[in-house]
């Protein structure tokens, strides 16, 4: 069988990462324009929540709900319609580590808020909760290769099922002493917006395929620790290619030693 | 969507491994309940636990990925020679052309809770031989069985919560579709931990008795282990007569609350639509449905509603988890295989642990197992955070 081209149109983009507080400031920094200062990553209050879950919203939750919210505004979306793609190395660390701190302790009554928060798709769950989409809702996990993963079955959702499909990559950090073995250091993540056919709305287009070759790296060094130290920050020179405007293919880490080239074109 | 050829498969469970012991008990009406014996749990409920898990040895050159999860994945990837055929496939189409969907809740936690008990006193950190990426992790269980046939493709594990194994159906047949891959591993694996036993325990969702889905009384689940796997491809020109095939997987969201579902059974309604809709069936050509069942009075009600919604009584239904126990992220896929195996062996599987259906829920509930002709049949799966999924079954003409 001959493969599909694998050709989507990106009709939003999200962002929220260390020093990388939303797409439009992401965008002057990785053009040059703004240079990049490490900073811990600033999450808003995910006011769209109902009061109750959001007093209880997790980092991960507000992390997940930002990129997403920001990714369909971006795109003038409509979130109570939207099929979603939610990508992620863990979930939620801190919850992680209070279970099993209280499951090694003599008393094992474990909050049921805790251990529903404790499912790898507690952002997919809360973001459905939210906008109310009664969409299909995917939940990956890939440890590094979280980003291509998602892209890749994001793409079967928009080609395959010809609707419009938002892609949120994201991670968050463990707490000690799972930091010591996971050391992811902050949260972080991107979303896409992409479509089947280019629109009025469409910014780009993109043609994947399977690739061997070494990923491109960010020439400023603390953009490139983000790079490598965030897996679904393994897309940023995906990333400053849109927001500096050049085209072509660029090389993203997927798992080794499958890679996936991106060719991005102007619409 | 195109049918797909399930060329292979097998399912491990408390029934036993692989298809014989399976099929075994599904026409006995047996129950691999027992009361929860588990590792240093005490909880008064019942467990479906897989025997001999813990003999297996993973290969030299793969012991980082030691942990339940992984040892309980290898056990039945050497079933019904699952593992052989899929290395004729791998020859057949390149090792970057077999691409791996598996759904795990928990994968391999347990290893996490265990180091957590072993750390040190002073400094608090987790013991040097604790590794989470292998073990721990959601992928861990996708890396294990893409290293284990040196693979070299596509892989990822999805984790839904209980509709996990059967959201990796939709996802590889989305990739084979694309013509991204030639053949997906598909399945799911999960394994007894004390994340799920107290976790389920704290919400009041474990019964102190035998799970009995559907019944009048029932009150809450057995929560249980399983692994099963199944190799899709594309239809070749030659698919034998009574091949089982995949004709149609419809997924939805809830919307609706973290731990219970829509009350009305919304999103399994539109997850059942969506799958008759990707099969090109209707609901008159459906022979058997596989409910998620889990018993608790919640869930059942919820996907009653759902099923009598759509299919009135009409047609046969039954929960396998009185027998297996609720196998969470892999229930999904065990359940695939036993719709699988219903439609190569003409069984209607019963509901060993029920007594009296619900009379609230008008559908045609199954107590016991009895053949009968079925050549469509349904599957549901419906997981934490409002993930839905349905899928049908086919046999080849």
């Amino acid at each position: 069988m001959t493969p599909t081209p694998l050709t989507v149109w990106i009709e939003g983009i999200g962002l929220l990462a260390p020093g990388l507080p939303d797409w439009a400031s992401a965008c002057s920094i990785l053009r040059g324009a703004a240079p990049y200062t490490a900073a811990p990553s600033i999450l808003p209050v995910p006011s769209i929540l109902p009061p109750a879950e959001r007093r209880r919203a997790s980092r991960l939750v507000k992390l997940t709900l930002a990129i997403g919210l920001e990714t369909a505004a971006n795109a003038g979306a409509d979130v109570s319609q939207l099929a979603t793609v939610f990508a992620a190395s863990g979930a939620d660390g801190h919850n992680c580590h209070a279970l099993c701190e209280q499951l090694a302790s003599d008393d094992r009554q474990v909050s049921p808020t805790r251990f529903h928060n404790s499912v790898h798709n507690a952002g997919a769950g809360y973001w459905g909760i939210a906008t109310q989409s009664m969409a299909p809702s995917q939940v990956i996990g890939a440890f590094d290769a979280g980003f291509g993963a998602g892209l890749l079955d994001t793409l079967g959702q928009v080609i395959v099922d010809r609707q419009a499909t938002m892609l949120v990559a994201y991670d968050s950090e463990y707490p000690e002493p799972l930091f010591s073995k996971r050391d992811t250091p902050d949260c972080a993540g991107l979303g896409l917006l992409l479509t089947p056919e280019k629109t009025e709305r469409s910014v780009a287009r993109i043609m994947v395929t399977p690739s061997t070759e070494a990923a491109e790296k960010m020439a400023d060094a603390g953009l490139e620790n983000l790079r490598t130290s965030i897996p679904a920050l393994r897309c940023l020179p995906l990333l400053q290619r849109l927001a500096r405007g050049e085209y072509g293919p660029v090389c993203i880490d997927y798992l080794p030693p499958m890679q996936l080239s991106i060719d991005l074109q102007p619409c | 969507m195109s049918p797909l050829l399930l060329s292979c498969y097998t399912a491990t469970t408390t029934l036993g491994h692989g298809l014989d012991a399976t099929l075994a008990g599904l026409r006995d009406g047996r129950s691999g309940l027992k009361p929860c014996d588990f590792e240093t749990v005490d909880l008064d409920t019942w467990i479906g636990e897989v025997t001999a898990v813990d003999a297996q040895k993973l290969p030299e050159s793969l012991t980082r990925y030691d942990c339940r999860n992984n040892r309980l994945a290898q056990l039945a990837l050497e079933q019904d020679g699952f593992a052989s055929h899929v290395r004729a496939a791998i020859a057949r189409y390149g090792k970057t052309r077999v691409g791996i969907f598996l759904g795990t809740s928990t994968a391999g936690i347990l290893q996490t809770e265990q180091a957590y008990r072993r750390r040190d006193p002073v400094s608090g950190a987790l013991p040097e031989d604790f590794i989470y990426r292998t073990t721990h992790n959601a992928f861990s269980v996708a890396e294990f069985t893409r290293d284990y046939f040196a693979l070299e493709g596509p892989a990822l594990a999805i984790s839904t919560a209980c509709s996990s194994s059967a959201k990796v159906f939709a996802a590889a047949a989305r990739q084979l579709a694309l013509g991204t891959i030639d053949a997906a591993i598909v399945g799911g694996v999960d394994s007894l931990c004390l994340t799920t036993l107290h976790g389920f325990a704290s919400l009041q969702l474990t019964s102190s008795a035998p799970c009995r889905p559907y019944d009048a009384t029932r009150n809450g689940i057995s929560v249980g282990e399983g692994a099963a796997f199944a190799l899709l491809e594309r239809l070749p020109a030659d698919t034998p007569s009574g091949a089982v095939l995949l004709l149609g997987t419809g997924e939805s969201s809830d919307a609706y609350h973290m731990s219970s579902p829509h009350p009305e059974g919304l999103g399994a309604r539109l997850a059942m639509e969506a799958a008759l809709r990707s099969a090109g069936l209707q609901t008159g050509d459906i022979d058997y449905i596989n409910l998620h069942g889990t018993a608790t009075p919640a869930n059942d009600a919820a996907e009653g509603k759902a099923v009598a919604a759509l299919f009135g009584n009409r047609v046969p239904c039954s929960s396998i988890k009185g027998a297996t126990g609720h196998t969470l992220g892999a229930a999904g896929a065990v359940e695939a295989i036993v719709c699988a195996l219903a439609l190569t062996h003409d069984l209607l599987p019963g509901s060993p642990n029920t007594g009296t259906p619900d009379p609230a829920i008008p559908i045609d509930y199954l107590l016991n197992s009895r053949p009968a002709k079925v050549r469509h049949a349904l599957t549901n799966s419906f997981g934490f955070g409002g993930s839905n999924c349905s899928l049908v079954f086919g046999v080849a003409p």
